[in-house]
């Protein structure tokens, strides 16, 4: 057996990696095995919880209102991947066809939004989209309508907000997948005969996959749970899974059905990431 | 030279990377005012040894000294050596000036002698009105002077050159190996340098040690090297060479003057300490070797030419032996006419010929591999 | 023409679609702007043009507070991701350990969990560890999902650091200290600018986990917006972010015409 000695840099990595090491484990590690805890204990009779084992929780994850909400979910976190999708790949495949030097500054402006709160945001679409809002204003003063289109607070409208705060996520790992594509591939593939379509599918698509399932990542997991896009498009007109947890955890103060819900959505991404390790690799996330 | 101050000593080095030993057991002097090559193919452990002593990287076992002092364990910034490296290395968010004053910073000294100094050097490399430039805006040439005025501001014991004029083209190396050894002579500072370029160590060392696998297999002058190779690996390595075999047949004539058998024919060569019957190799650089109609005394070998060609100045001939091995004649043959086809003799100078022992542990080598695969 | 130069052909469609993206991204941001010169306190129609909300707001508001504790949070978060961040990364970079395969998944956990789950262990977390909600929490939270950020952002550069350059430096009579400050941080500057950018923005726009763990007097800008969203939205609110706007698209340009006039002086 070989000889467990001490790394000679072992004091430069305790100061070095140290730190963050240990900021990750006490605030996100012990929380997130705390939380699995939590969806096996009994709920406390003022909130908070009792530590009893008990599966209660999961069992009412499987009623079938819950799993109605959740199956809902998913749905509209698949509708919004795809939507963003749709929107990103010939932007960023466009973006990469402007001279370098202006890409820096083309990606910033899709950054930019972030400044102002998602929630105004959301809010100054909710402006341009309500029944007494711009569009529908503009439209009756034309006499195009005699009575306003209800566009906000339907399920339509929290996956146009879901699409509008999750199209940035998309767009940032596409643009370094598409940028990094050596475009000699493609003149190599149309030189060999293939036409434009043949040569997207066997040549850009390919190289461009990790680029796909990064984006997809990071738009499904978290319109998993952001929550805030349906109170402000839906109205509470619509519950998602987001909604859900945040309401049994905050409102009705039920922690660990909170718990197990979100113990399912860390569920989801393992699976999701399960799928996504044997495409590429994690540092396209970035 | 080897009358000269020792400045540093190698003392049974050895550097093992994941349990594999590319540096075997090393021992090596290196001489005040010198120029030192280690020449060798890629992998040979060549920069792993200029890197042991830059400090960049601790040996396995073994000390390192210099000017007497054991530095083995120190690190690089407490050990008067320099290095200029194979990529510059110059840091892209300094100007010219400031990469040369860098070590000059590090030892605190005031601005006025860093400013001072630091024009010196740029002068000293021709560089002097390009302080202000960022090395981005330097051509290859100019960054590998900004590299050695770097490495020569800080006064170095010893300067180490880890390829450095690899990247640059070839008129320009030329042009560079030149003032390389101008500067050396000049400043008379220690160079240790590392190459893979046979020509550029016999243009410019005092001393080449020729590496291979991890150990030296010979060192001495270029002329030396050159002339009396020792083993096969360095007659291969530097030059042209035709290797043969033969075995040793008789001890004739004056001292020291060998007859040997080839496969097709016999020859003489000058060589000694070698025994009746002992397989050898014989190494004959293609400008030693004559070939003419006529038999020259001594001599059986023969062969058919298959190739004249005239190359400028000199006639490259490849002459066929019986064996269908080819042999390399760079030399013109007295005005004969010589045509493909024609069976001339080939001879030389039995003091031009390298007569060589078969290393044993080559063919231990060979045998291990052939037995145990590995 | 031949489909070689057809791939190199571009026509007018290509930049009506992006500018159309852009202007999907942009046409809310409009409408805040617009409606907060919104003569209709109801902020149902526009009306008008008043600067009325903008003196409301500029001789004090409340509201002020809550901006002010997004920056605070967003500038502390970002400067302790990026010292951590910077470490870490540089840390993993030079040295192999055996526990460094841990600490990459630990960091990959914040970029793929979503918020939501992050948010609500804090709250359970850190009220089972007896803190109170506020403004230590808030900093707990934002480092732990900006610091991966950082270091991901900034391994991506330092993927293309010569390591001769930390050799040369160390050759030269630096020692490790010194090394970092003057080759490594320096070189590494745009990658630390380019990670401290997006953590500050993350920050600033981030409501999920800040919903759970701000205290009842310690909301963030977006919680408070959070809080008007189900009733009306202050005009004040449209205000202050008009003027976060206008901040940025006056700046900018600054900083863009500073860094011409540096790259004329210097040539690349």
């Amino acid at each position: 057996m070989k000889k467990r000695s001490l790394n000679p840099n072992f004091l430069r990595i305790l100061v070095m990696v140290g730190p963050s090491a240990l900021w990750l484990l006490l605030f996100l590690a012990v929380p997130l095995v705390y939380v699995v805890v939590m969806s096996f204990c009994t709920r406390g009779l003022y909130g908070g919880i009792q530590y009893q084992l008990s599966f209660a929780s999961y069992r009412s994850i499987f009623s079938s209102l819950y799993l109605k909400v959740t199956w809902k979910s998913l749905l509209m976190a698949f509708e919004t991947c795809v939507i963003c999708l749709l929107i990103s790949y010939p932007f960023s495949w466009f973006l990469s066809r402007v001279p370098k030097r202006h890409h820096g500054i083309l990606m910033l402006l899709v950054i930019l939004p972030f400044w102002v709160s998602a929630l105004l945001r959301l809010n100054g679409w909710s402006n341009i989209l309500r029944d007494s809002g711009i569009v529908n204003t503009l439209l009756i003063k034309t006499g195009i309508i005699k009575k306003p289109i209800t566009m906000m607070y339907t399920d339509g409208a929290v996956l146009f907000g879901m699409v509008y705060c999750m199209v940035p996520f998309m767009i940032l790992p596409l643009h370094t997948s598409i940028s990094k594509l050596d475009h000699s591939l493609i003149e190599a593939a149309m030189d060999l005969g293939a036409n434009r379509f043949r040569t997207f599918i066997r040549v850009i698509l390919p190289a461009t996959l990790p680029g796909i399932f990064a984006g997809t990542i990071q738009v499904f997991i978290p319109s998993l749970g952001a929550f805030f896009v349906a109170d402000v498009m839906g109205g509470g007109n619509s519950v998602y899974l987001g909604n859900l947890i945040q309401n049994q955890f905050l409102v009705a103060r039920n922690w660990p059905l909170g718990a197990a819900f979100s113990v399912l959505l860390i569920v989801f991404t393992l699976v999701m990431l399960r799928l996504y390790t044997r495409i590429g690799s994690l540092d396209d996330l970035a | 030279m080897s009358n000269g101050k020792v400045i540093a000593q190698l003392e049974n080095i050895t550097k093992d990377f994941d349990g594999v030993q590319i540096l075997k057991p090393t021992n090596l002097s290196i001489y005040e005012g010198e120029f030192l090559t280690f020449l060798g193919p890629s992998g040979c452990g060549k920069t792993t040894t200029l890197r042991i002593i830059a400090g960049l990287e601790t040996p396995t076992e073994g000390t390192v000294k210099l000017e007497g002092r054991d530095v083995t364990n120190l690190p690089p910034y407490k050990r008067n050596v320099n290095t200029v490296f194979q990529n510059y290395a110059l840091f892209p968010n300094m100007n010219v000036f400031d990469n040369v004053a860098f070590g000059l910073v590090e030892k605190r000294l005031g601005k006025a002698e860093i400013r001072e100094k630091v024009d010196a050097m740029l002068q000293l490399v021709q560089l002097g009105k390009m302080g202000k430039r960022k090395p981005n805006q330097l051509s290859g040439g100019q960054k590998q002077r900004v590299a050695i005025a770097r490495a020569l501001a800080n006064d170095p014991k010893l300067l180490l050159l880890d390829e450095p004029l690899g990247a640059l083209d070839l008129k320009l190396r030329k042009q560079m190996q030149l003032e390389l050894k101008t500067l050396q002579k000049n400043l008379g500072i220690t160079f240790v340098y590392v190459t893979h370029d046979q020509e550029e160590a016999l243009t410019m060392s005092d001393r080449i040690i020729v590496m291979n696998n991890g150990r030296f297999e010979q060192i001495g002058t270029p002329r030396e090297i050159y002339e009396h190779p020792q083993n096969k690996f360095v007659a291969n390595f530097i030059g042209e060479s035709n290797i043969f075999e033969a075995s040793v047949v008789s001890e004739t004539g004056a001292k020291g003057t060998l007859t040997l058998m080839m496969e097709n024919g016999h020859v003489l060569a000058e060589g000694e300490g070698f025994k009746y019957d002992e397989i050898v190799y014989l190494c004959l650089r293609p400008e030693n070797i004559e070939i003419s109609t006529v038999s020259r005394e001594g001599f059986t070998l023969k062969g058919f030419v298959r190739d004249h060609v005239y190359v400028g100045n000199i006639v490259k001939t490849v002459v066929e032996l019986p064996n269908g091995k080819t042999v390399q004649v760079n030399r013109n043959p007295h005005g004969e006419l010589i045509t493909p086809g024609m069976l001339v003799n080939l001879f030389w100078d039995p003091k031009d010929a390298v007569v060589m022992h078969t290393r044993e542990d080559y063919v231990y080598d060979a045998i291990e591999f052939a037995v145990l695969g590995k | 023409m031949s489909e070689r130069s057809k791939i190199h052909r571009q026509g007018v469609w290509p930049i009506v679609f992006m500018l159309l993206v852009y202007l999907f991204l942009y046409m809310p941001i409009l409408v805040v702007v617009v409606y907060s010169f919104n003569r209709n306190a109801s902020n149902m129609t526009f009306q008008g043009f008043t600067l009325r909300w903008y003196s409301e707001v500029l001789h004090g508001s409340n509201l002020w507070a809550n901006l002010f504790l997004s920056l605070k949070l967003a500038l502390v978060a970002t400067i302790i991701s990026v010292v951590l961040g910077t470490l870490a990364t540089i840390g993993t970079y030079r040295y192999e350990f055996r526990l460094k395969k841990y600490l990459n998944a630990m960091l990959y956990i914040p970029l793929v969990i979503p918020e939501l789950v992050i948010g609500l262990a804090s709250l359970a977390a850190f009220s089972r560890m007896g803190m109170k909600m506020g403004f230590g929490t808030l900093v707990f939270a934002h480092v732990t999902f900006c610091l991966p950020f950082v270091i991901i952002t900034l391994r991506a550069r330092i993927a293309d650091f010569d390591r001769s350059l930390e050799e040369a430096a160390m050759d030269l009579g630096a020692n490790e200290w010194r090394t970092l400050r003057r080759v490594t941080l320096p070189i590494l500057a745009p990658g630390i600018l380019a990670g401290a950018f997006m953590s500050i923005t993350l920050s600033i726009d981030d409501v999920i986990i800040s919903y759970f763990v701000s205290g009842a007097d310690q909301l963030t800008f977006p919680i408070k917006i959070y809080g008007m969203v189900r009733g009306k939205i202050s005009t004040q609110v449209y205000v202050i972010s008009s003027i976060l706007i206008f901040a940025v698209v006056l700046i900018w340009p600054a900083g863009m015409v500073i860094r011409a006039g540096h790259r004329r002086r210097h040539p690349e």
